[in-house]
């Protein structure tokens, strides 16, 4: 039953949000516009041409390098969607899915730099797993030379498999959730009463359910696999590199006026993903449209026991390839030397931990304070935002406008960043405390408001009916009922939004004008040193703080059962 | 505004010096310099950590290290300022640069200064036989930038597995043909790439004159043709088939570490030395030059035209001058960068700072190393770079 009662404050809530959200991402986009444009006076360009454009369309690596942008966002989010799909698929109705849910939290933190760099250890022709199988059973006494695999693949393959090791976990994630809402139970016992095996089921029944409560997490993932600047940077091709690679080359190009054309590229790298999402959503239709005979066709399918074992053997793959990444990084950290083609440190050491313990302190204390600052600002507008819209429907943040919400993550980071940071200088705001915390707000937001979402609209009202007629204020209601039963989804939306932050690089350095160091800039700064065992230390630092905010919500959750 | 007299007073006369210095220092004191430079290297970041308990000690100054993966960023950033209208209170106050960076700060009025040639240390500063001292990249200094530490481009390798490593263009290239895949460089524009290729353009042209003067459409095509004809014939013998390219130097040198590859090169003449120090490098790692000598340069900080703590960032800038801070440099525990001091112009006593050093075991003399040739015009950089992509980046 609606309710009209005004909130008060909570009123403005989703108004708050929004312009908090999009203020600054409408300020970014004019900032590159101008320049994209010729527009940049700053340099000596004060007339509007389309100048940058010419320079940009003139260079001759850029065909390529939209061909492998496209190749690797599209290949990259079909295999995770297609990996995340056949696990739920195969899964959904056995003891795996709570293993599956079990192993997501580790993976869900570890920083995708962090990744990218354990993963072009393990895969280079001098990486690890050649160094286990060398030289006593290939015969290499030195690494071999093979262009076609290996960190910086012509094709971008290492690309997509970095890629993919971490958008398939967010998609799974994403795709639980979504389960979560569905009558699955009814359904599948209807369908298996008809003789439909359980896989078969899955895609007959849940699936097209399930796909438009995904579809938006599938955009954010394929935008972001498309625009995506420190995993391309560290294991991407570079002759040449993906688009917003190159943008951000140019950006930083000694001579000035190549800001203009990077500008141009941002913008086009803008317009690229705004098209790859139309030609996914219209791909998908077709899909759907295709399959629609053999969905009614009535084919009931087997067991799928076979599969299964092929899904989870996909996913054990990709797990153990994380894993071992990451593991990789961590015994680099302790290693003095480790040559080719030992399989082990030939000397260990304590001192790259030593050494930058003092360092390192400072940066988790940053990092773990603009984290929380972020986080506990995007729970208190998403919590209020969604209380408004429980006693006030139809709610502004579901259906048509939750897209909204996922602006700041469909819009590339490098077309947005520079005109923040102008916006920033104007301001006096740069290099500020409330400009960190607000730009990391920013990415966090989208993933905190949907992880509590879903909990916060199944909650069953009668139990703050019960309170409410009881004798209870409302805001009793709320601060000692409601608040209390939800808390294992604050939790793990405080998690995974705290996590998001950690691993914010672009966000932290243009808005903190560098002052604020975070372990992620930290890693990323040293990663330019190419030094494995001090990015092994940093890599291992980044991945443990979201872990340990993962390992803190599971604690409360625990807590609320006993 | 008593420092800025003094400021100008510095600015103005090279006589009342003395005086205007103390002005300065005293203005110094107590300010916020917020230092940005590349911050890849935990040496030269644990060097940088030192020089900020010596100015807090010495001047009452706080030094904060705000560490960069591209120095080019910071660039981004005071021109972002400068374009928002920040003229005053900018978020830098003291650059790292090397001369791409400076040429493009020093045409847009990105810097402050002059100000280098009136600190205290500068006098020993060796400008005769580092003339890059004065001359960054073609581009007069003028004062805009200190020079902080001496580059020469060094080739190395490990002599344990390559005794007779090659000393030329032609050698390199019979090299690459007799061990393909062994042999790359940093792909453009990371500056150590773009200097081995400079290095390369210098021994092939006949008209390295040309070579300092601004590019020219008809100079570009006739003294940069030998030079493409050498990169299209050894690319297919290079790492990777010349398909990828190590990011920057430091990756170069994991190559080497890794042994994917068999030379390296630094611009640091004693990173060899360094990096055996560390563990990184193996005992036997040597450096050496081509035949012909090899490109030299400056590395400098300056002082962005914005920033709200010049008169304590001059002070560091001073600092960093010292013998003392100049010595400890240059000693391979620490950091191994070679000072800009000439030494015959040091007291007795700071010689000897020097002298102690421990040698560097794979570090060259300074007769072995020789007098180093100088850097093209800017112009031409940026004129290669872009032809390199054209050729192979497409």
């Amino acid at each position: 039953m609606p309710d009209n009662r005004e909130h008060g404050p909570l009123a403005l809530a989703p108004a708050l949000t929004l312009s908090l959200l999009l203020a600054p991402v409408a300020a970014g986009l004019a900032g590159t516009l101008l320049p994209a444009f010729g527009y940049f006076p700053v340099v000596g360009a004060a007339d509007l041409s389309l100048e940058p454009w010419r320079v940009l369309l003139a260079e001759p690596g850029l065909e390529r390098s939209l061909a492998l942008t496209l190749w690797t966002g599209f290949a990259t989010t079909a295999l995770s969607l297609l990996l995340a799909l056949a696990l739920l698929a195969t899964c959904y109705r056995t003891a795996w899915l709570a293993r599956i849910r079990r192993s997501l939290a580790p993976l869900l933190a570890i920083p995708h730099a962090a990744l990218a760099f354990g993963l072009a250890f393990l895969i280079a022709p001098s990486g690890w797993l050649v160094r286990w199988l060398s030289p006593w059973a290939t015969g290499w006494e030195q690494p071999p030379d093979f262009a076609a695999f290996g960190p910086q693949d012509p094709w971008g393959l290492s690309l997509v498999l970095a890629l993919t090791l971490k958008e398939t976990p967010y998609l799974l994630f994403m795709g639980l959730a979504g389960l979560a809402q569905l009558p699955v139970e009814s359904w599948s016992a209807m369908a298996r009463s008809l003789g439909y095996g359980p896989t078969t089921t899955f895609l007959k029944v849940v699936l097209p359910q399930l796909y438009p409560l995904i579809r938006l997490p599938v955009f954010a993932a394929l935008a972001f696999a498309l625009t995506v600047v420190d995993v391309a940077l560290i294991i991407g091709p570079s002759t040449p590199p993906t688009l917003a690679v190159q943008a951000l080359r140019w950006f930083n190009h000694p001579e000035l006026g190549w800001r203009l054309p990077a500008a141009a590229a941002a913008i086009l790298l803008i317009a690229l993903t705004a098209l790859s999402l139309a030609v996914w959503e219209g791909a998908v239709r077709l899909l759907a449209r295709c399959g629609r005979s053999w969905l009614i066709g009535g084919g009931r399918g087997g067991r799928g026991s076979w599969p299964r074992r092929l899904a989870l053997g996909g996913g054990g793959v990709a797990l153990a390839l994380a894993i071992l990444g990451v593991l990789a990084m961590l015994i680099w950290s302790f290693a003095r030397r480790w040559n080719f083609p030992l399989a082990w440190p030939e000397r260990w050491t304590l001192e790259n931990w030593s050494s930058q313990l003092g360092n390192l302190l400072e940066m988790v204390w940053n990092t773990f304070a603009i984290g929380a600052a972020a986080t506990l600002l995007a729970l208190v507008l998403s919590v209020a935002c969604l209380e408004h819209e429980a006693h006030r429907r139809p709610s502004f943040f579901s259906g048509r406008s939750l897209w909204l919400l996922y602006v700041p993550l469909l819009v590339p980071q490098v077309g947005f960043l520079f005109g923040v940071q102008v916006l920033l200088a104007r301001s006096g705001l740069d290099g500020g405390w409330l400009a960190l915390v607000w730009t990391h707000w920013l990415f966090v937001l989208p993933y905190v408001f949907l992880s509590l979402a879903d909990p916060w609209r199944a909650f069953d009202r009668r139990y703050e009916q019960t309170a409410l007629a009881l004798g209870a204020s409302a805001g009793r209601t709320f601060w000692r009922v409601k608040l209390p039963m939800l808390r294992g989804p604050i939790a793990v939306a405080a998690a995974m939004g705290f996590s998001v932050s950690v691993a914010q690089y672009l966000p932290t350095l243009f808005a903190g004008a560098g002052r604020y160091a975070t372990i992620t800039t930290e890693a990323v700064t040293l990663a330019s040193g190419a030094n494995r065992r001090i990015i092994g230390v940093y890599a291992a630092a980044q991945t443990a703080l979201p872990l340990l905010g993962f390992a803190a919500a599971l604690w409360v959750m625990r807590r609320r059962r006993a | 505004m008593l420092a800025l007299l003094a400021l100008l007073a510095v600015a103005s006369s090279a006589t009342a010096t003395e005086p205007a210095w103390e002005a300065i220092e005293k203005a110094a004191r107590g300010q916020t310099v917020y230092w940005n430079g590349w911050g890849g290297d935990e040496k030269v970041n644990a060097y940088i950590a030192w020089v900020g308990e010596q100015v807090k000690n010495r001047y009452g100054i706080t030094l904060q290290h705000v560490k960069v993966a591209d120095i080019a960023e910071t660039v981004s950033r005071i021109l972002a300022e400068k374009y928002a209208g920040r003229n005053q209170n900018g978020t830098v106050d003291l650059i790292w640069i090397n001369g791409e960076n400076f040429h493009a700060m020093k045409q847009n009025g990105l810097l402050f200064g002059p100000f280098s040639e009136r600190l205290p240390n500068y006098p020993p500063v060796d400008t005769v036989t580092i003339p890059s001292t004065k001359l960054d990249f073609t581009e007069p200094v003028d004062g805009m930038e200190a020079p902080w530490g001496k580059a020469q481009l060094v080739f190395v390798h490990d002599s344990a597995k390559l005794q007779k490593p090659p000393k030329s263009a032609s050698e390199l290239m019979a090299y690459a043909k007799a061990h393909p895949g062994r042999l790359t460089y940093p792909e453009p524009p990371d500056s150590l790439g773009t200097t081995f290729i400079k290095q390369i353009l210098l021994e092939l042209t006949d008209l390295r004159e040309a070579l300092q003067e601004p590019v020219t459409e008809t100079s570009f095509g006739q003294v940069t043709a030998p030079l493409w004809r050498w990169l299209d014939e050894i690319r297919p013998h290079l790492w990777r088939q010349g398909q990828a390219y190590p990011q920057s130097a430091p990756a170069l040198r994991q190559l080497l570490v890794d042994g994917e590859i068999d030379i390296a090169f630094s611009l640091n003449p004693n990173d060899a030395s360094a990096e055996i120090e560390r563990g990184n490098l193996r005992e036997t790692a040597r450096t050496y030059t081509l035949t012909g000598g090899t490109i030299g340069n400056t590395h400098f900080v300056a002082i962005p035209y914005n920033s709200s703590a010049k008169e304590a960032a001059m002070v560091i800038a001073n600092f960093l001058l010292t013998p003392e801070a100049q010595a400890r440099k240059q000693d391979i525990a620490i950091w191994g960068d070679w000072t800009v001091l000439a030494l015959d112009k040091l007291s007795p006593a700071d010689r000897e700072r020097f002298a102690k050093l421990k040698p560097g075991i794979a570090t060259l003399s300074p007769a072995e190393l020789g007098t180093p040739l100088l850097e093209p015009h800017p112009s031409w950089m940026e004129r290669l770079e872009t032809a390199w992509r054209a050729r192979y980046s497409r």
